[in-house]
């Protein structure tokens, strides 16, 4: 158990640290940096920017070091939870950021939570009752839910809402509670905007789900224990419910690791659909100003919460699978 | 193999038995037998086809230049088309005289019951060159005696009057190609990551395992983003295509690289391996000449089930406007379009293309899930 821990916590490490490469790597692709942009963005709007001026900005913000020395500097910093100046805002990052992540997880976690309650009692109604009707209406439901991309589902429920309801379906606050403070009350408008976005992101997880829910579980009750089970007389709910569930949710939760990626990868184009104040629209806008301290700690800060995320659903797996927690791989 | 009792062979042809036709079918007849029998594969199939060649003669379903704007044309409804005229078989539209709405500034097009302009099939318009070196100018709808892209608009215009159903067309020979080269590329690496990680397992095993754990655990959109914001912003429309392909595929290839290593794993213990090797055979023999011919099939089923994937990355990430940038056309960019929910309410046919992006999305599921079930009856 304590290996199982180890190792798992060794590979977040790793992968902690990939992700911080591959965000500061993305960063310094693109031919030119934050002040060569910030330069043409002045002679745009009419002024000009001596070469001077634009040497003591690079070296203000060490752009004028070798790459593994910003990057060394960079991770430094990040360690110490100083994420820097979001340039083109002139405030410090975790300002600017801050509520926005934890905005995304919000919406993530909802999603992943509707997935799990739609699709483990359709996996298990499709199993226990394969090829009937229902089962049929799911699995082309299903089919659908897999095809449609994410801001696509976004859109037509935009235009939906706009057409026939004259609403704005978008956002996550009321305007009153847009610019408040944290409250009860903001918690509770909160609470209620939040089903269409967690909707919209956890349709096509939910497709997935089920389908593999569907198929461990069919599997499960083919074998002789259930049998067994049944001929002992116990009730059918007891004769699936207490063994093969259990036995195939085990799949079902480590699917978590690979969901939660997902669903946090597919928030952020949501959001600019939805416009939902998540890291979403501001790391597009931050891609495009090429400000490479928001950009890059966006994609680290999304990536390490990611991990965290897998993490916790590998407890869950141990918590869940005995032969885990007995110490078997 | 016992799966074989299972596939009821079609009517006997040739004087053979039903059991002697399974018995001296190849693997690819079985395959083929029991692919035909998964109705919902077989229809995705052929919508397929129908996508590529869509793809492959763009250029003659299309009626217009899709590039060519015009403010006097923007945003028109799809025109209805008039199969009959008084009693007797001849498609036509009526010709649109556009003015601007004094109110809303709208504009509103209405169309002139007495201009009739005579729809023709197959008939000349617009040249182009067929596969680009085949000069043609027959269109498979175009009309008589006026200038097809100024009097039909099968989908209406977008926003710079542009025709959208010529438009569309275009954007389906990009979307569905970028799959194709993008799962060749994510195919490349699946197939030689995979096949070295479960053929020699170990520690080279371990690393590359430990990879595709790294690289399924970051969330992907951002990452596109973030690497194809990087790209250049004069790049032209063929490097960024291709770009954007290269991008996609490499995060793409880990579950291709899944597949073949569990194939890999499983088939080096069986006997005929093992034979093989205590034959003297060379490892490049071994895998290429016994152990790829046994699982391809496999191989094909994943790669049909990560192309559709691989379309939603590019028109999510071409909507975002990082991705292909216009003047290419693809579905994302025809759907850049369709970001402005007012606009989207005033004009709902932008959404259209939508539907190309589901139904191809779908139909590569089918597919993909007919193939696979016919590969491995286990499975």
């Amino acid at each position: 158990m304590v290996a199982y821990v180890v190792r798992r916590l060794l590979l977040a490490v790793l992968t902690v640290w990939a992700i911080s490469v591959l965000s500061f790597m993305i960063i310094h692709l693109p031919p030119g940096d934050y002040v060569t942009s910030y330069i043409a963005s002045m002679s745009a709007s009419g002024s000009a920017v001596s070469e001077g001026e634009a040497n003591a900005l690079r070296e203000q913000l060490g752009l004028d070091k070798p790459i593994t020395v910003q990057y060394a500097k960079w991770m430094g910093l990040m360690l110490q939870g100083n994420f820097g100046m979001a340039m083109e805002w002139g405030r410090p990052v975790s300002d600017v950021i801050g509520d926005r992540l934890t905005l995304t997880m919000v919406i993530s976690v909802a999603a992943i939570i509707f997935t799990w309650a739609l699709a483990l009692p359709i996996g298990i109604y499709s199993a226990v009752y394969p090829y009937s009707f229902a089962d049929y209406v799911f699995t082309f439901v299903g089919f659908i839910g897999l095809a449609i991309p994410g801001f696509l589902l976004a859109l037509v429920v935009m235009y939906v809402g706009f057409a026939y309801f004259g609403a704005n379906v978008g956002g996550l606050f009321s305007p009153d509670f847009a610019e408040a403070p944290w409250s009860l009350a903001k918690i509770w408008d909160l609470t209620k905007h939040l089903p269409i976005p967690a909707v919209v992101l956890g349709v096509s997880g939910t497709a997935q789900l089920i389908r593999i829910m569907r198929s461990n579980l069919l599997d499960e009750l083919r074998k002789p224990y259930v049998m067994t089970a049944r001929a002992r007389g116990l009730s059918e709910y007891r004769v699936i419910m207490r063994y093969p569930v259990r036995v195939a949710l085990n799949p079902f939760v480590s699917t978590i690791g690979y969901l939660l990626p997902y669903v946090v990868s597919g928030s952020i184009i949501v959001s600019l659909v939805l416009s939902l104040p998540t890291v979403g629209p501001l790391l597009l806008k931050a891609l495009i100003a090429q400000d490479m301290f928001l950009a890059g700690t966006i994609v680290l800060l999304l990536g390490v919460m990611t991990v965290i995320g897998t993490f916790i659903s590998d407890l869950l797996l141990m918590w869940v699978d005995p032969r885990i927690r007995l110490g078997r791989q | 193999m016992a799966a074989h009792a299972a596939v009821p062979p079609p009517a006997p042809e040739t004087g053979l038995l039903a059991e002697d036709r399974i018995a001296v079918a190849t693997q690819w007849q079985l395959m083929w037998w029991r692919f035909r029998k998964h109705r919902l594969a077989a229809g995705g199939t052929i919508v397929l086809i129908a996508f590529y060649l869509l793809s492959l003669f763009a250029d003659f379903f299309a009626y217009a230049d899709p590039q060519e704007s015009e403010a006097q044309r923007s945003l028109m409804a799809p025109q209805e088309i008039h199969w009959f005229d008084g009693g007797s078989f001849s498609p036509h539209v009526y010709a649109l005289t556009g003015t601007r709405d004094p109110l809303t500034f709208k504009r509103v097009y209405v169309p002139d019951p007495a201009k009739k302009i005579p729809i023709t099939f197959f008939g000349h318009g617009e040249p182009y060159e067929l596969f680009g070196f085949i000069p043609c100018d027959r269109h498979l709808i175009g009309v008589s005696g006026a200038k097809a892209g100024e009097s039909l608009f099968l989908l209406g215009t977008d926003m710079q009057g542009r025709d959208l159903w010529s438009r569309l067309m275009y954007a389906t020979r990009t979307s569905m190609t970028i799959g194709l080269v993008s799962v060749a590329l994510s195919l490349i690496l699946g197939v030689v990551l995979g096949g070295i990680s479960g053929y020699f397992g170990g520690w080279i095993d371990t690393v590359i395992q430990r990879i595709i754990e790294i690289l399924r655990s970051i969330p992907t959109i951002p990452l596109w983003m973030g690497l194809a914001a990087a790209l250049p912003p004069d790049w032209d429309v063929v490097k960024v295509y291709f770009a954007i392909t290269i991008i996609i595929s490499l995060i793409g290839w880990t579950e291709l690289a899944r597949v073949v290593r569990g194939r890999f794993i499983s088939l080096k213990q069986e006997d005929f391996v093992m034979a093989a090797e205590l034959l003297g055979c060379s490892k490049a023999r071994i895998i290429f000449r016994h152990m790829v011919p046994s699982f391809i099939s496999h191989i094909i089923a994943a790669t049909t089930l990560a192309i559709p994937a691989i379309i939603i990355s590019e028109t999510s990430l071409s909507f975002l406007g990082l991705g292909l940038r216009p003047p290419a056309i693809s579905w994302g960019v025809l759907l850049q379009d369709a970001q402005n929910i007012q606009a989207l309410v005033i004009s709902p046919w932008l959404l259209y293309p939508s539907v190309a992006v589901i139904v191809a999305v779908l139909a590569f599921n089918f597919m993909g899930d007919g193939i696979r079930d016919a590969a491995d009856p286990y499975l």
